[in-house]
This record gives C-alpha cells, sequence and structure tokens, in this order.
C-alpha cells in the first residue's frame, strides 16, 4: 500500500515543447536583428543625434501653422472623398461576400478572395502606383484611399452581415417579397447603424493615412515633411507632426462620439 | 379593414428638422470637398501607364526573385520580415509593464492609470513613417531605423490590448495567492502572468501581422525592406519589376496572415 501511493504522484507535463518554442523564438530574433543589422550598440551611438534633432525641433515654427492649414483642409478634403467613394463601393462587394445574403458559393468565395488580395498591399504603395498613373496631386490619393477604405469597410460589413437575425429575412421570403425588396427591408434596416459606424471609424484611419500619403506626392500635408525635412527646418516638422496630431485627435474625439450615439 | 390600418399602426414619427439639418450639413461638406479637387481631366498617358503596369504584373521578371550578388525580391522580402519580427518583439517586451500601468485593476487611484492611458494614446497617434523619420536621423537610412519605429510605435496598441486582458482577468486566482502569503512576484508569475499570456501572445501575432504590412513601407522613405525597391522600380517605370515585387508582397502578406491566423486559433 505505501509502495502504491508512492507510484500515484502524477508526473509534472513535459516542458520540451515550452523549450523548443522558446529556442525557435530566439533564433529568429537572432537571425532578424543580423538581417537588419540592429545592435544596442548602434542605438546608443545614434542617441545624441536624436536628442540633437528633438531639440532643433523645439519650440516649433508657430508661423508655420497658417502656411499648412491648406494643405491640411486638402488631407481632410482627401481623406472624406476616399470613405465616401470606398464606403459605396464596399456595399455591393459586401453583399457579395456575406454567405448568408449571396447563396452561390461559386460568387462568394472568389469575392472574398479578391477582398483579402485588396487588404493586402498597404495604403501608401496603392497611392505610389496611382502617382505613378495619374501623376501628382489629389487623384492619386483619393483613390488609393477609395480602394484601402472599401476593403476595410467591405471585410467589417460582410462579417456584420453574416451575424443579422434570420426572423426578417425569412418573413420577407414569406410573403412573397422579391431579391430588392427582401434587401431593402429584411437586410438593411439590420446593418444601417452598424454600417454607419464603420464608415465614421473607416474616416478616422483615412485621416491619419492621408496625413503621409504626400511623401509619395499623393497630396495632402505629408508632402510638406519632405520639404521642411529636406530644408533641415526640423521646427517646422514639429509643427506639422502637432498640427496633424491635433487634427487627428479632434476627429477622433467627434467620430467617437457620433458612434456612440449610432450603436 | 384596409382604409385605416393606419390608424391601428401608426408609423413612428421621424424628427424632420434634425433629419433635413444633418441632410443640409452634409451635403455642405461635400460640396466643400469636391469643390477642393481640380479635376482637369486625366493624364493623357493614364491609360497607357495603366496598361503597362498590368502587362508588367502579367508578365513579372522572375529573374529578380534571386540574383547571386544581392539586392533581389527574396532578401528584399527577409528584410522585410526581419524588421517586423523584430519590431513586434521590442514593443511587446516595453509594452508588457507598460499594460499593467495602464490597467484599472492593478493600482488604486485612477490617476495612475489615467496617465498610462494618456501615454499609449501619445504613441498611437504617431504614425510609424513619421518615427522612421526621426529614427533614421539617429541611426541612419537602414532597416535599424525601421525596426525602432515599428518597435515604438507598436506599443501604442499593444499596450492598449494587453491592458485590457490584464483588466478582465479573474480576481480569484489573486486573491487566492495573497490569502496564502504569496509575495508580490508570486502573485505576478502564478497568478497574472498564466492568465494574461494567451491573450498577450495572440494579440502579438495579430500586431505582427500589421507590423509586415507596415515594414513593406517603411522603405519609401529609406527605412530597409522592401519598399525601397519598389519606389525605384516604380520611378525608373521597370513595370515587370513592379509587378514581381507587388506579387512577392502579396504571397507573403497572405502566408504570415494564414500561418499567424493559424496559431492564434490555436492558442486561444
Amino acid at each position: 500500500m505505501i509502495a502504491n501511493t508512492e507510484l500515484k504522484r502524477p508526473k509534472p507535463p513535459s516542458r520540451l515543447k515550452h523549450y523548443l518554442t522558446a529556442v525557435i523564438l530566439l533564433l529568429i530574433l537572432w537571425g532578424s536583428a543580423v538581417q537588419t543589422e540592429s545592435t544596442f550598440g548602434k542605438l546608443i551611438q545614434g542617441l545624441p543625434n536624436m536628442l540633437d534633432l528633438l531639440k532643433e525641433m523645439f519650440p516649433p515654427d508657430w508661423g508655420y501653422f497658417a502656411k499648412v492649414t491648406h494643405a491640411m483642409l486638402e488631407t481632410i478634403r482627401m481623406a472624406l472623398l476616399g470613405t465616401t467613394f470606398g464606403a459605396i463601393l464596399a456595399i455591393p462587394v459586401a453583399l457579395l461576400c456575406a454567405g448568408n445574403i449571396t447563396r452561390a458559393k461559386w460568387i462568394v468565395y472568389p469575392m472574398r478572395f479578391l477582398l483579402n488580395l485588396n487588404r493586402t498591399i498597404p495604403d501608401l504603395l496603392m497611392a505610389a502606383l496611382f502617382v505613378a498613373i495619374f501623376g501628382l496631386g489629389l487623384l492619386p490619393g483619393i483613390f488609393a484611399l477609395m480602394l484601402f477604405s472599401m476593403g476595410i469597410i467591405a471585410k467589417l460589413a460582410y462579417e456584420a452581415l453574416e451575424a443579422i437575425e434570420k426572423g426578417p429575412l425569412e418573413a420577407m421570403t414569406a410573403v412573397g417579397a422579391n431579391k430588392a425588396q427582401w434587401i431593402a427591408f429584411g437586410v438593411v434596416p439590420q446593418i444601417q447603424a452598424h454600417y454607419m459606424s464603420f464608415v465614421l471609424y473607416t474616416f478616422e484611419i483615412n485621416v491619419r493615412a492621408a496625413a503621409i500619403l504626400g511623401l509619395v506626392g499623393a497630396g495632402g500635408i505629408g508632402h510638406y515633411y519632405e520639404v521642411t525635412l529636406g530644408f533641415l527646418q526640423y521646427d517646422r516638422t514639429s509643427t506639422i507632426v502637432l498640427y496633424t496630431l491635433a487634427v487627428v485627435l479632434l476627429i477622433d474625439y467627434a467620430s467617437m462620439k457620433l458612434r456612440e450615439r449610432l450603436l | 379593414m384596409t382604409k385605416n390600418w393606419k390608424a391601428i399602426v401608426p408609423k413612428p414619427k421621424k424628427n424632420r428638422a434634425i433629419r433635413w439639418t444633418v441632410v443640409l450639413l452634409l451635403a455642405a461638406v461635400y460640396v466643400w470637398a469636391f469643390s477642393g479637387v481640380q479635376f482637369t481631366g486625366f493624364k493623357e498617358t493614364a491609360g497607357q501607364i495603366t496598361k503597362s503596369i498590368l502587362a508588367g504584373i502579367a508578365s513579372p521578371d522572375w529573374d529578380y526573385v534571386y540574383m547571386p550578388e544581392g539586392e533581389d525580391l527574396l532578401r528584399g522580402l527577409l528584410d522585410t520580415l526581419a524588421i517586423a519580427a523584430l519590431g513586434t518583439f521590442i514593443s511587446a517586451f516595453i509594452a508588457f509593464p507598460l499594460a499593467f500601468w495602464a490597467a484599472t485593476n492593478m493600482s488604486r487611484t485612477g490617476a495612475v492609470s489615467g496617465t498610462g492611458k494618456m501615454l499609449l494614446s501619445f504613441i498611437r497617434t504617431f504614425p510609424e513613417i513619421i518615427m522612421a523619420i526621426l529614427f533614421i536621423k539617429a541611426v541612419g537610412p537602414n532597416s535599424f531605423a525601421g525596426v525602432l519605429a515599428l518597435g515604438l510605435h507598436s506599443v501604442g496598441m499593444l499596450g492598449k490590448l494587453y491592458s485590457e486582458e490584464v483588466e478582465n482577468m479573474d480576481a480569484g486566482p489573486t486573491e487566492a495567492l495573497l490569502a496564502s502569503g504569496a509575495t508580490r512576484l508570486q502573485i505576478l508569475w502564478f497568478a497574472v502572468v498564466p492568465q494574461v499570456l494567451p491573450g498577450f501572445l495572440s494579440y502579438t501575432l495579430y500586431r505582427f501581422e500589421i507590423n509586415v504590412r507596415s515594414a513593406t513601407i517603411l522603405g519609401v522613405i529609406g527605412a530597409g525592406g522592401i519598399g525601397t525597391p519598389l519606389i525605384f522600380a516604380l520611378s525608373t517605370r521597370h513595370w515587370d519589376r513592379v509587378g514581381i515585387i507587388l506579387l512577392g508582397i502579396i504571397v507573403m502578406v497572405t502566408l504570415i496572415d494564414w500561418i499567424s491566423g493559424s496559431l492564434r486559433r490555436k492558442i486561444v
């Protein structure tokens, strides 16, 4: 009996898996550090340079606010139009991607694949492509943001669509509604508020995105980063950074309040 | 019966005044937005360039995938992945203590968690590209600047998600350990960490997916990765090279999303 109780003590679970995971993770990190030539030494060496830069950035050139306001408004315009067109495009895409609206599997899966493909390309790269096509200006920025926000809104909307109540849909089918009526009275009332909330959320993201699109020549305030950094006017750069932060925070706050009221 | 069904089921009343003000406001905003865009028609070359880009994507420059002397697609993509991996690790490392600072259930007064949350949202509003520009000034235009930029920027989002995970933690194990006389460090190690670790790992992987996308654009300003050759190919109009780089990015991002997604499903 006594020997038996000694044997019954359970073995602790093997830790081999954890050790292996840790080793693999360390190998990945070490390889990444070698590949990117990252060392602590370089960071410590570079820190004084960065402190110098931060010192030059303060105080900001307050007079510069007035000069870039025009570009800031352009940025907001770009974000607004990009979001609007993207939101309109996203409606049919989301309907075609939702399995409970579009019953044909051969439409749903290819549409989702295209949507995922669209979402793999970052906004700035899209803008760079459109700048090559349309030339410098607001137009490539609007097009890039349109495709970018179409991806986000369609993805969020189709996931919300798949979670809607079945009841109203079945009721519409039961009273003999055609496909358009079915969507207008069964689907739209259920998804409306969510959709508006997604659009506002995407608008927030787009204002941030639009602020840097100018780096590749797609209009807006981003262009002035290059100008001020090129002429080493770091006090002006910090003006732009502060201005962008203020506008982004303001729009985020307004949009958040609106979204709270919607849902 | 059909005549007065409206009387039985009255339609919900809508506030017309508010509705019309909203419509008018929106109309004004859009008029303002459209009036600022000078639409002078497409450039006459636009169609032609679109055609050559599509042709370039249809017949990519396969030789660019691997070149023995270096500066090829595979090395560019590897560099991008390395930037994302190291950047994510650095940000997870910094975000871990910050999350406990910002979590409301870890401190008695709201002032402590409030300042932590404010710091995190301040970091979040700084675009990574701007951070990269600052780091380039410090360590030069190379991948390391990209690593530091991603490492710092991701702290904002990771810290927020981590702190929410800490806030949703079950208080039971902590109280049990406290009752049995454990030290603060023991509580952290045996009650807190086991509860939050799966969530932390899942969020870190999610941020890694985002960082892979971000790392592809860092090259636009010279902070390493695949973006540099892409911008170079775009400005020299090597459309077949643009095509192969875009394909490479799409394949890499899809692959990483898939791997990371299946790992996350296993964790949670």
